[in-house]
C-alpha cells in the first residue's frame, strides 16, 4: 500500500484532534483531542518507518506513548482536582494567568 | 604575672560582667545582678592597683610595655595589633576609672534597686566600664577608636535607659550624634597621622612624628585640631557640649559615672596621651588652650542661673575639664591629670549627694522646690558640702591643689596665656559661688514638705512623672522605679559615698607643691620628652597661686552665704533688675538656638526641598515613572496576548505551526 494514503489518514485525524481543542470546552474532550493529534503524529512516524525501512520512526513513536501516558496522567489530575474543588469543568472559565 | 597580663584582666573582669549579667538575667535574682557588677569593677580595680605595683618595680626608665594578644588587622599596608599599652599615665587612668566605677556600681546596687531595668542597667554599665578601660590601655589608634565608639555606644544606651521616657530617648540621641561627629574627627586624624608616618601605634607614630611633620606643618596641624574635635565632643567642649546636659536624663549613677567621672575626661586623657604630636603642633594647643578656657568661664556663668540641680552640677563638669583641657594644651599634663583625678572623686560625690536629695524628693530635680534638708539627711548634707568644697577649691581640699596648679602653669608660660589663666581665676571665683549656691539652696533655707516629712521619718511618695516635662509615667520597664532610696537608709549608698568624701578631701595630698609631689613624679616617665619638662613655674609662684585661688574661694563662698541666706529678697531683686543677663544665662547663651538656626534649619529645609522635589518630582516621576511608562507602553502588544483563554492559546500555536509548514512548502517547492 502507498504511504500516503496513512499520511492522509494521519493528517485527517490530526485535524480532528486540532478542531476539537479548540472548539470543545469541557477539559476532558479536550485531552482526549489532544490525544488523536498525538496519535495522529504516531501514525505518521510509523509509516515513514516503514516506508524508509528503518527502525527510528517506531522508536520515536514509543517515545511520544510514553509522553502522552504521563501528560493524561497529569492532566487527569488536575481535573479531578477541580472537581473535588467543586471548581467549573469549563476551559473558559479558567483564565486567571491572563496578563 | 608581668604587667601587660595584669593589664588583660583589668579588661577581662568588666567584659565578663557585661557577658554574665546580659546573657543570666533571668536567672539572677534580687539584687545580685548588681553584686555581680560591682564584684566585676572591683576585680578589676584590683588587677589595676596590682598592675601599679608591677610597674612600679620597673626601673624607671623602661615603665612603657606593651603587650599583644594577636594582630587584629593586617591589610594593605595597615597593620593594627590588638595590644594593650602600659604606661604610668595608662595606669593611673585604669586606677580612677575602676576605682571610681567600683564606687558607683556600689551605690547602685541600692540606688537602682526598684528599678524594673535592674539587670540590664548593670550590664550596660560593666559595658561602659570595659569600654573606657579599652580606650586608655590602647597601645594604638585603632584599638583607641574602638574604645572611643564603644564608650559613646554604652553612653548612648544609658542616657535612654529610661526608654519610654521620650526626653530620655532625645538626649541619648543628641549625645550620640555629637559623640559621632568625634568619633569621624578622631579617625580623620588618626588617618592623617598614618598618612604621615606609617604607623598606627602610639610609639611608632610618636617616634617618626618629629622626623616626618616640621613643626607647625600643616598637615600635623591639621592632624592635631581633628584630634581636638573628637576630644571637644566627648569631653563637651564648645561647640560641642550641648549633649553633656541633656544627659543628664539619664539615671543619677550614669550621670555620676559617665558624665562626671570618667567618659568626659576622655577627651583630656587623648591630649594628655598625643602630646609629643602638640608639641609638634603648638598652634591646634592653643586652640585647645582658648576653648578650655571659653568652656570654663562659659560652663561656670551658665551654672549660675540653672535650677535644675544635676544641671547645674553637669555645667560644673563641662567647667572643670575646661581647666583639665586648659592644662594639658599648655604642657601641664601632670597638673591636668591631677585635676582628672580629684575631679572625678569630689564629682562622683556630688552627683550621688544629688543623687539622693533627688530620691528624698521623690524625682523632683529643680532647685526652686528644695530647702532645708540638712537635718534630714545629715549624711548627705556633709558629703555633699565636702564635695562642693573641693569642687570650690576651698584650701586644703582636693581640688585646691589641682586647679590652682594648672593655673599657676598658665602663667608661668607667659604671653597670651596671662589672660587665660586670669579668666581661670575668676571662673573659680563663680564656681565657689555656684556651688555653694547648691548647697544653701538645697540644704539651708526654708525646709519644704518633704524634708519636713522625711525628719519624722517618711520618705515622700509624689506623683510618678518626668521631672522635665511633668508628663505621667508607670513605674515599669523603661521608666524609674517605684520606690526611692536615700543615702540615710543604704548601706551601700554610704559604703561608696564616704570613701570618695574621705578621697575629696585628701587626694591632694599626693601634689602639694614643694613637699609631696608623687603624682607628678609618678607620670614623670610617660612625660619627660617633653620639651617643656624643666619649665616649670617656681614654688614660690606656685604658693602666691595657692593664696590667690583660695582667696577667692573663700570670697565666693562668702558672696554665696551674704546672696541667698542673709538676704533672701537680694535674690529676687537682683535677677528682677539683671532680667537680660539672667535670661542669657537660663537660655545657656542661646547656643541651641543657634545650633537650631545654622544647622538644624537649614539641613531641614534641604531635607524638605529633597522631599517635594528630588524625591517625588524627580526621582518618583522621572525616574520611576518614567521607566515604568515606558515599559508598560512597549509591553502592552504582549499582554494583550495574554488573555488566559486556553482555547485561544491553542489556536495561536496551531496558526504558528501552520505559518511554519507553509513557509517551508513555498521555500521547497
Amino acid at each position: 500500500m502507498d504511504t500516503s494514503w496513512f499520511v492522509v489518514l494521519s493528517a485527517f485525524i490530526f485535524c480532528i484532534g486540532a478542531a476539537g481543542v479548540m472548539t470543545r470546552r469541557s477539559p476532558l474532550v479536550v485531552l482526549l483531542c489532544l490525544e488523536l493529534m498525538l496519535n495522529a503524529g504516531n501514525l505518521a512516524l510509523i509509516a515513514f518507518s516503514r516506508m524508509l525501512g528503518n527502525q527510528d520512526g517506531q522508536v520515536f513513536a514509543l517515545i511520544v506513548m510514553v509522553v502522552a501516558a504521563c501528560e493524561v496522567v497529569i492532566g487527569l489530575g488536575i481535573i479531578v482536582a477541580m472537581f473535588r474543588r467543586r471548581l467549573p469543568i469549563d476551559v473558559d472559565e479558567m483564565s486567571e494567568l491572563r496578563g | 604575672m608581668n604587667v601587660t597580663s595584669y593589664g588583660w584582666l583589668v579588661l577581662a573582669f568588666p567584659l565578663a560582667g557585661t557577658l554574665l549579667i546580659a546573657l543570666g538575667w533571668r536567672v539572677l535574682p534580687g539584687r545580685s545582678a548588681g553584686w555581680l557588677g560591682t564584684l566585676s569593677i572591683g576585680l578589676s580595680f584590683v588587677a589595676s592597683l596590682a598592675m601599679l605595683k608591677e610597674l612600679l618595680a620597673h626601673p624607671e626608665d623602661s615603665r612603657a610595655l606593651v603587650g599583644t594578644a594577636f594582630t587584629y588587622l593586617d591589610t594593605a599596608g595597615v597593620v593594627a595589633d590588638l595590644s594593650i599599652l602600659v604606661d604610668p599615665l595608662s595606669v593611673l587612668m585604669c586606677l580612677v576609672v575602676s576605682g571610681v566605677s567600683f564606687l558607683i556600681h556600689l551605690y547602685s546596687v541600692a540606688y537602682m534597686a526598684s528599678d524594673e531595668g535592674y539587670a540590664r542597667f548593670f550590664a550596660y554599665l560593666n559595658f561602659f566600664v570595659f569600654s573606657m578601660l579599652l580606650l586608655v590601655l590602647a597601645a594604638n589608634f585603632v584599638l583607641l577608636i574602638v574604645g572611643w565608639a564603644f564608650v559613646g555606644a554604652a553612653s548612648y544606651l544609658l542616657i535612654s535607659f529610661w526608654y519610654r521616657r521620650r526626653t530620655a530617648v532625645e538626649a541619648g540621641i543628641k549625645a550620640f550624634v555629637i559623640n559621632v561627629i568625634g568619633d569621624v574627627g578622631l579617625v580623620v586624624g588618626a588617618f592623617l597621622l598614618f598618612d604621615g608616618t606609617g604607623a598606627l601605634d602610639y610609639v611608632g607614630v610618636f617616634e617618626r612624628a618629629p622626623e616626618v611633620f616640621g613643626e607647625n606643618s600643616p598637615q600635623i596641624v591639621t592632624a592635631c585640631l581633628m584630634i581636638l574635635v573628637g576630644a571637644f565632643a566627648k569631653s563637651a567642649q564648645l561647640p560641642l557640649h550641648t549633649w553633656l546636659p541633656d544627659a543628664m536624663e539619664g539615671p543619677t549613677p550614669v550621670s555620676a559615672l559617665i558624665h562626671a567621672a570618667t567618659m568626659v575626661t576622655a577627651g583630656v586623657y587623648l591630649i594628655a596621651r598625643c602630646h609629643p604630636l602638640f608639641e609638634l603642633a603648638p598652634a591646634a594647643a592653643d586652640v585647645g588652650a582658648i576653648i578650655g578656657t571659653a568652656t570654663l568661664l562659659f560652663a561656670a556663668t551658665v551654672a549660675l542661673a540653672a535650677t535644675d540641680l544635676k544641671r547645674v552640677i553637669a555645667y560644673s563638669t563641662m567647667s572643670q575639664i575646661g581647666y583639665m583641657i586648659l592644662g594639658v594644651s599648655v604642657a601641664a599634663y601632670g597638673a591636668g591629670l591631677f585635676h582628672l583625678m580629684t575631679h572625678a572623686f569630689f564629682k562622683a560625690l556630688l552627683f550621688m549627694g544629688a543623687g539622693s536629695v533627688i530620691a528624698a524628693m521623690s524625682g523632683q530635680q529643680s532647685l526652686n522646690r528644695m530647702g532645708g534638708f540638712r537635718k534630714a539627711m545629715p549624711f548627705t548634707f556633709v558629703t555633699f558640702t565636702i564635695g562642693a568644697l573641693a569642687l570650690a577649691a576651698f584650701p586644703l581640699t582636693s581640688g585646691f591643689f589641682s586647679k590652682d596648679e594648672i593655673l599657676a602653669f598658665t602663667l608661668h608660660r607667659g604671653s597670651f596665656y596671662v589672660v587665660l589663666a586670669v579668666v581661670g581665676y575668676i571662673a573659680a571665683l563663680i564656681t565657689a559661688f555656684y556651688s555653694f549656691r547648691m548647697v544653701f539652696r538645697v540644704f539651708l533655707g526654708p525646709t519644704v514638705t518633704q524634708a519636713r516629712e522625711l525628719e519624722q521619718g517618711q520618705l515622700a511618695h509624689g506623683e510618678h512623672a518626668n521631672p522635665a516635662t511633668g508628663e505621667e509615667e508607670d513605674t515599669g520597664v523603661g521608666f524609674p522605679g517605684a520606690e526611692h532610696h536615700i543615702a540615710e537608709r543604704e548601706w551601700p549608698m554610704k559604703a561608696a559615698m564616704a570613701p570618695l568624701a574621705l578621697l575629696a578631701v585628701l587626694a591632694g595630698t599626693v601634689g602639694i607643691p614643694g613637699l609631696t609631689e608623687t603624682l607628678e613624679h609618678f607620670l614623670e616617665p610617660t612625660f619627660k620628652e617633653s620639651k617643656f619638662h624643666e619649665s616649670v613655674p617656681s614654688e614660690s609662684a606656685e604658693l602666691i597661686g595657692l593664696v590667690v585661688g583660695g582667696l577667692f574661694a573663700i570670697i565666693g563662698i562668702a558672696a554665696a552665704y551674704y546672696y541667698l541666706l542673709r538676704d533672701p529678697m537680694l535674690r529676687l531683686r537682683t535677677r528682677e533688675r539683671f532680667k537680660r543677663i539672667h535670661g542669657f544665662l537660663i537660655n545657656k547663651w542661646y547656643f541651641d538656638e543657634l545650633f537650631d538656626l545654622a544647622i538644624v534649619r537649614p539641613v531641614a529645609a534641604c531635607g524638605r526641598f529633597g522631599r517635594s522635589v528630588v524625591e517625588s518630582a524627580f526621582v518618583q516621576g522621572v525616574l520611576v515613572g518614567g521607566t515604568v511608562g515606558l515599559v508598560r507602553a512597549g509591553t502592552s502588544f504582549a499582554r494583550a496576548i495574554q488573555t488566559g483563554e486556553l482555547r485561544a492559546y491553542a489556536a495561536l500555536v496551531l496558526m504558528g505551526v501552520g505559518g511554519l509548514v507553509l513557509y517551508f512548502l513555498i521555500v521547497s517547492s
